[in-house]
């Protein structure tokens, strides 16, 4: 089973992320429920990391590797883009506050958080890694 | 994504085919943002064929809900799949917008 891929940054390749992080489940036999919100996490955050971390240059690339070890499920997002994402600065979206606003984005982060069991970031010079970490029954 | 439209006097039907994330949802922002669409009294979604949403997708309908609101324009999404309505709990979008089993019972509010 293929568990590493690299992708330019572009919104295009956010199907196959998708379909990279299905099809390494798919042997797991996990409902299609779980596998929908695990495969939104990845994506959310691969998606963040295209669109604003590396700006939609695809001449930049990022790497992603799956895992599963005692029924935790872990993916490692690695990028070189000079801006990474501070888990600090990370506020629970207020969704009225969003409707009133009529705010597009805000909310992926949210979504991440709540479904995985863990989400590290981790900087070294411009070199960037997201971890997830989701326990699978 | 692929959209298909269906229209009575008051009400705006748009079927939804595909998957909804950062790169398609500009199509379905493009749709909802058209001056036109504040005419009809519902604008219904029909996700039978929406097979994932992403934030991005969710943000097109956050985006608009206000100005659908201040139109007197109802947003009602129906034939929802279990995986799709999942993403909308996750965030406590549920509550919050109108989402139903059936396209009667869209059509009947």
């Amino acid at each position: 089973m293929k568990n590493v891929i690299r992708i330019s940054c572009s919104r295009a390749n956010l199907k196959t992320v998708r379909d990279f992080v299905s099809a390494y489940l798919s042997v797991y036999h996990l409902s299609e429920l779980h596998i929908n919100q695990i495969v939104l996490a990845v994506d959310e955050v691969v998606a963040n990391l295209i669109i604003h971390a590396n700006a939609e240059n695809e001449s930049q690339y990022l790497q992603l590797k799956l895992a599963m070890e005692d029924h935790m499920f872990g993916i490692e997002i690695e990028d070189d883009s000079k801006e990474s994402y501070l888990p600090s600065t990370f506020r629970e979206p207020d969704l009225l506050e969003h409707i009133r606003l009529g705010k597009k984005g805000g909310v992926g982060m949210a979504l991440v958080n709540r479904i995985m069991d863990r989400v590290e970031f981790s900087s070294s010079g411009n070199h960037n890694v997201c971890r997830l970490y989701k326990k699978v029954v | 994504m692929k959209i298909t439209q269906q229209t009575t006097a008051h009400t705006l039907t748009l079927s939804l085919d595909g998957e909804l994330d950062a790169s398609s949802s500009v199509i379905l922002d493009t749709e909802l943002t058209k001056p036109e669409i504040l005419n009809y009294q519902k604008v219904l979604i029909d996700c039978q064929r929406l097979n994932y949403i992403s934030s991005a997708g969710l943000g097109v309908f956050i985006s608009h809900l206000q100005r659908f609101q201040d139109a007197n324009v109802k947003l009602v999404f129906f034939n929802m799949q279990e995986k799709v309505h999942n993403v909308f709990e996750i965030l406590g979008l549920d509550t919050l917008m109108t989402i139903v089993p059936s396209e009667s019972e869209a059509t009947a509010i």
